[in-house]
């Protein structure tokens, strides 16, 4: 019940919000939605919490044995919660902004949000596929519509490449169902299949390229930047903080069970990739003086590290117990990130768009000098660019360390080269995070910055939120991991890819 | 086959009308009701009500397959004569003659859709590309219309000499016509047959605008006046490759090993040069010629794949895609400017239609909630298990991400960009607005739950 509640919340209250007849209306009805829908996971984290409440199923295109089934497991309930809370800190964020046409806009929001709820919770193939595109649709006519002034093109390149990516991993879909023996799509019955290494080998390309292109990896990234720069904040602050985690989720549910192999045997390539990303994205992210971008590529790398991360634990999981402990932790510190990095990267999307929305400018070189005139969005931002950095005592903290843990104990010759040219990630972090708020917040003030910046009551509340988040999970990680504990050793025995070789 | 019936006397009755002196707005009002009965009556025999049976199995048999086609065929022709029946007044007198002439088109479709013998295949693709010829110089004046026609005539004339030629060279090698003994019991083609095979192919693969066959479209879909070309490029294409998914594979299907690989080569051909041409064109109509025959290398995968997935895609891909093109067509014809830019800023004036307009252009780009993605999917389902099926998959998903290209150009110009100055756009009559609108909920209710349509094929 409440599996498809997630769904039609958003859905239906979207479509409503579309059609108002008070374009008035259309913020708080839309806050109103995301609210109830957080309520509504909240009410499934804690009181409604067995398999039953989160799982539905339906005869759906039966010609081609589709159905609509919607699973909530540990994961899928936690980016739910994620999802949910994306929500509400977007309409927040973009409380006092006036726009064109604020029905349309809240609307398409609001099923951006369906289509990642069915992502995160569909345990059919096809309608993962399907809510895969349709969390893009809104997103393409938002970015397009209300976006900055180079938003057509950057939208189109930004569409075509995921496209790109989903209708192969749709053929990489088609593919495994045919080899099912009811010709079914269920997650349970790609699971079952046996597929020899020489399939898996190429099967994983299919897939991988189209989380890779979401995530985005390190070389197709290329779109990333610029949509994020274009798009309109509380858009880039739902991709960001929500919708490139698809891509590490489908990863995770998807490609890891089914292609163990496959992704055992290209982890080394991957990891490669994801390092390397890290190191360029963080290089680009050290130069660059238009503040989303910096948000943007220090996004890559972050992203990139959990990538890293996730892939160390392909192969085997039987060799040692310590390992698999290892192992284990982890894939914790995976899901911790998955969540803190969204958090983390939405609070800094609002700030980003204070800061535009006030001095006009996001160039880092003409601010200067705000921690004199406006000292409590000083402390906001400051405690979220800290967590943006993984300090102790921050989300990001226990998240990133438990990720180190899996690529020092990954199966591979080259572990200790990937977690030093990683680790390197976090310094260089460090060299742009800090570099940023000084140039934003010390030095001398300007002329714009002379008159400071105040923050209004929705902004405050939303960072509130998110300054909330990053404290109670940097000091006290132990409740994510404790929800992740049972559901983590699970998944570990779920890519073993030892079934594959015992025949 | 009721409809055959009915279609020609429809065809004769139209034929009559235009001398008969009544006004246009009647004879529109009779087109349509005859439409409908068309569609009715189809409908019907799929019910299993049947006024009219012609008993002759050696040369046409009506299985399911044909009477889904058929009807889909009818009610997207009810919805064509709804939307664009007033536009053919402004080609040219002969208004009643054209309507004539679509129904013998009809006519056409029941004889390509169940031949059981080679002869009735030949006899349907002339009874559907002779009226063409007519319809696409109709617009007697305006010397690209002849030229369309002229050379459509010559090049359809050459082809349908090769299908002869291919035709006479398989009653050599198996001494019948009946599609029932093409191939032999042996099953292996002498190379008498295979010749005739593959004469057979290639005109087929010229009627449904395949590439390397493809070069007459572009110039005959402009030149022809854009309410047949927006006929020509849906009904009669869908019909056709009905027609020859129908005879590939019920009658030459023992023999794929020896063709499914030019079809193969043949849909990868078309799906690049389709799509690669469009992606170059400013004109709409142009783009939506082009765009044709890019979709065409789409159908061509269910010839490639065959199989229970090839008749279910053809079918749908055949409503979707005709839905969604004569939608653009219908609204293409009342536009000014008929450039990509004519359509700029229109969301802002014109909001609903250009929400009709975007759920078209979705549909056709093969976006996930419409039919025409699900269309997609069926053509990826009957051509990966082919020989080869994954090269060809792969190319053709590529090629339709760059057909989102220039389909989401139009949806760029009529959402995100500003009007231009000094550019109006047509006000729209609200009869016009409802039947755009029923299309649009047909695409959104085929890509939700396409059973809806296809469960006939086999109850």
């Amino acid at each position: 019940m409440i599996a498809l509640l997630l769904v039609l919340i958003p859905l239906i209250g979207g479509g409503l919000t579309l059609f108002l007849p008070r374009p008035a209306l259309a913020r708080p009805v839309a806050l109103t939605i995301a609210l109830i829908s957080l309520i509504a996971v909240l009410l499934g984290l804690c009181q409604f919490t067995q398999a039953a409440h989160w799982s539905y199923d339906e005869e759906w295109i039966q010609p081609i044995g589709a159905r609509f089934s919607l699973k909530g497991d540990v994961l899928a309930k936690w980016m739910s919660l994620l999802s949910s809370i994306g929500a509400v800190l977007s309409i927040l964020g973009g409380w006092n902004t006036d726009r064109k046409l604020p029905a349309r806009f809240y609307g398409l929001l609001l099923w951006m949000q369906a289509g990642m709820s069915i992502v995160f919770l569909a345990s059919d193939a096809f309608l993962f596929y399907f809510g895969w595109e349709l969390a893009l649709i809104p997103a393409y006519f938002l970015s397009s519509i209300w976006g900055g002034e180079k938003r057509i093109a950057v939208t189109i390149k930004f569409f075509i490449y995921t496209f790109v990516g989903s209708v192969l991993m749709l053929i990489g879909l088609i593919y495994l169902q045919q080899l099912t023996p009811d010709g079914s799509f269920q997650w349970q019955a790609f699971r079952n299949l046996e597929l020899t290494e020489s399939k898996q080998i190429w099967l994983f390309w299919l897939f991988f390229l189209a989380f890779a292109i979401k995530v985005p990896l390190f070389p197709f990234h290329t779109w990333q930047p610029d949509a994020y720069e274009q798009a309109p904040t509380p858009v880039t602050l739902l991709l960001s903080g929500v919708m490139v985690k698809m891509g590490v989720v489908a990863m995770i549910r998807w490609l890891l069970p089914i292609l163990g192999i496959g992704a055992f045997i290209w982890s080394d390539v991957v990891i490669c990739l994801a390092v390397v990303g890290i190191l360029y994205a963080s290089l680009i992210a050290i130069r660059q003086d238009d503040l989303k971008r910096l948000i943007a590529y220090s996004s890559i790398a972050h992203m990139g590290l959990t990538v890293a991360a996730l892939f160390s634990l392909t192969g085997f999981t039987n060799n040692s117990n310590v390992v698999l402990h290892y192992h284990h932790i982890g894939f914790q510190g995976v899901m911790l990130q998955l969540f803190s990095h969204g958090v983390n990267i939405m609070g800094m999307w609002l700030l980003a768009d204070r800061i535009e929305s006030r001095f006009g400018t996001r160039k880092l070189s003409e601010l200067g000098g705000l921690a004199r005139t406006a000292p409590t969005f000083t402390i906001f931002f400051v405690i979220i660019a800290l967590a943006n950095i993984a300090l102790p005592l921050t989300n990001a903290f226990p998240g990133e360390f438990l990720q180190f843990n899996a690529i020092f104990h990954a199966q591979s010759p080259y572990r200790i080269v990937f977690l030093l040219l990683s680790g390197m990630g976090v310094i260089l972090s460090a060299i742009y995070t800090l570099n940023m708020i000084r140039r934003i917040f010390y030095g001398e003030t300007n002329a714009a910055t002379e008159n400071g910046l105040r923050l209004t009551t929705a902004e405050t509340l939303a960072l509130s939120i998110v300054v909330v988040l990053v404290l109670v999970f940097g000091i006290y990680p132990q409740a994510a991991l404790n929800f992740t504990n049972d559901f983590s050793w699970e998944y570990l025995k779920s890519i073993d890819i030892t079934r594959f070789l015992a025949k | 086959m009721n409809l055959l019936l009915l279609a020609a006397a429809w065809g004769v009755l139209m034929m009559f009308l235009s001398v008969s002196g009544i006004s246009r707005a009647t004879i529109r009002t009779i087109a349509q009701v005859g439409m409908g009965l068309l569609f009715l009556s189809t409908v019907a025999e799929l019910q299993g009500i049947v006024f009219y049976d012609l008993n002759a199995p050696a040369m046409l048999g009506v299985d399911r397959y044909a009477l889904v086609m058929l009807s889909v065929l009818s009610g997207c022709g009810l919805l064509y004569f709804l939307l664009s029946a007033k536009d053919m007044a402004d080609v040219g007198s002969d208004y009643s003659e054209y309507f004539a002439l679509i129904f013998f088109i009809f006519c056409g479709f029941v004889l390509v859709l169940s031949f059981t013998s080679l002869l009735m295949l030949f006899l349907g693709i002339e009874i559907v590309t002779i009226p063409l010829y007519i319809l696409t110089g109709a617009d007697k004046r305006n010397l690209k219309s002849n030229e369309a026609s002229l050379k459509y005539f010559l090049l359809g004339a050459f082809s349908t000499g090769i299908m002869l030629m291919g035709i006479a060279l398989v009653y050599g090698a198996r001494g019948s016509f009946s599609t029932l003994e093409l191939v032999g019991a042996s099953g292996i083609p002498t190379q008498l047959l295979l010749g005739g095979l593959f004469l057979i192919f290639f005109s087929l693969a010229f009627k449904v605008s395949v590439a390397p066959f493809h070069f007459w479209t572009p110039d005959v879909y402009d030149g022809a006046p854009t309410v047949f070309t927006s006929f020509m490029a849906t009904l009669v294409k869908v019909a056709a490759f009905a027609g020859f998914l129908r005879l590939f594979d019920h009658g030459f299907g023992s023999l794929k090993s020896s063709w499914q690989i030019w079809a193969g080569i043949l849909a990868v051909l078309t799906l690049i040069i389709g799509n690669m041409t469009a992606v170059y064109q400013q004109s709409v109509k142009r783009m939506l010629a082009y765009s044709s025959i890019a979709q065409a290398g789409f159908m061509m995968l269910g010839v490639y794949g065959l199989g229970d997935a090839a008749k279910e895609g053809m079918i749908l891909y055949g409503a979707s895609y005709s839905l969604a093109t004569i939608g653009m067509f219908a609204v293409l014809t009342r536009m000014q400017d008929q450039t990509v830019e004519g359509f700029n800023g229109l969301a802002k004036q014109q909001p609903w239609i250009s929400a009709l307009l975007a759920v078209f252009l979705l549909s056709l780009a093969g976006i996930p909630l419409t039919a025409g993605f699900l269309a997609k999917f069926y053509m990826l389902q009957a051509a990966l298990p082919a020989t080869y099926g994954m090269a060809v998959v792969i190319v053709a998903v590529i090629m339709a991400a760059v057909s989102v290209y220039y389909y989401f150009r139009v949806l760029q110009a009529i959402y995100f960009r500003e009007p231009s100055e000094g550019v109006s756009f047509p006000a729209f009559a609200p009869g016009f607005v409802r039947i755009l609108t029923v299309i649009a909920l047909l695409i959104i209710l085929l890509g939700l739950q396409p059973g809806w349509l296809l469960r006939y094929l086999y109850f």
